[in-house]
């Protein structure tokens, strides 16, 4: 869901360029209050992780791929204000070193799949921590779908503003794809979860996703 | 936590060097929607490359230049992430706040 250039006029991208850098901002303030000097590695591993997954496009429907966008994942393991923080990295160093996803569509795309996307699995994923594990996974797999639900509504809202695609034709076709893709997204997450899960060796950190990072 | 870390690194090296030979490269679901609804076209070049659309200029092999594009680029992340956690984590203990882990 990466917009290259060419996508979005200059008022569109300007606007998503301004509310992005404040929006980053937020999140690395946030974040300095709430980590530890030990989560460093987690939120670099995750990072890596995210950006490995994204790499590998599975078909879906008729001739059309889909990859991870972990934004939810990231939450459920470090909290929102983290989890935002490593997934704008992550599009920063994609557009950058890998030309996927434009420059000047650069606040659009981090808007779209770190700011809103992290926000959505924040609200959702971080207010179910309190329950038991099972309310947790659930609120993990939902939260993945809605996040790429609503990541292409507000791609399709910025292509439709910038004139590219008349909102009525775009919308439908962006949701209709995308609550597929959403449906592998909600699977990829909570195996890659488990397999942390079961990966922390540490018990007392995994416990520590399901009450957002209090040990 | 070290083997934590490692064994998760280790993992995203192995998707990103390998399993990313088996991706699709049907278009993703907004290239998809582009092409069909007829706005594919408005697509610009980027105006510079350092490793366009996860390849390695100069690598031939397809698969050894994917790998490699994702293991340079899995390795990066890490350390440019991890080095921002850290610098961040500093100003905390810098400042000597006692804020309460809360979202």
């Amino acid at each position: 869901m990466h917009i290259p250039s060419g996508f979005l006029e200059p008022q569109v991208w300007g606007s998503m360029t301004v509310i992005s850098m404040a929006g980053t901002g937020l999140a690395l303030k946030k974040s300095g209050e709430l980590i530890e000097e030990n989560k460093a590695p987690v939120m670099g591993v995750m990072a890596a992780f995210i950006f490995a997954a994204q790499m590998v496009n599975f078909p879906v429907l008729g001739g059309t791929s889909g990859h991870l966008l972990g934004s939810a994942l990231a939450v459920a393991v470090l909290g929102m204000w983290p989890a935002m923080v490593v997934m704008t990295s992550v599009v920063i160093i994609q557009s950058l070193l890998f030309q996927d996803g434009g420059i000047e569509a650069l606040g659009a795309n981090i808007f779209n799949m770190s700011i809103i996307s992290c926000l959505i699995s924040g609200l959702i994923i971080d207010n179910c921590r309190k329950y038991n594990e099972k309310i947790f996974y659930f609120s993990v797999a939902f939260a993945a779908w809605l996040s790429v639900v609503v990541a292409s509504i507000l791609c399709a809202l910025e292509l439709s503003l910038s004139g590219t695609s008349p909102l009525k034709i775009v919308l439908p076709a962006m949701i209709v794809i995308h609550t597929v893709i959403g449906a592998f997204e909600g699977f990829i997450t909570i195996s890659a979860l488990r397999f942390i899960a079961v990966a922390a060796v540490d018990k007392r950190y995994f416990f520590q996703m399901y009450n957002g990072g209090r040990s | 936590m070290k083997r934590f870390i490692l064994l998760l690194l280790a993992l995203s090296l192995l998707t990103a060097g390998v399993l990313s030979w088996f991706a699709s490269s049907h278009p993703d679901g907004l290239e998809r929607v582009a092409e069909d609804k007829g706005f594919i076209e408005k697509v610009k070049n980027p105006s510079y490359e350092i490793l366009p659309d996860y390849t390695v200029p100069g690598v031939f092999n397809k698969f050894q230049s994917n790998g490699l594009a994702g293991i340079i680029g899995t390795v990066t992340t890490f350390f440019i992430v991890n080095i921002l956690g850290k610098f961040l984590a500093r100003r905390k203990k810098h400042r000597g706040s006692d804020v309460p882990l809360s979202y």
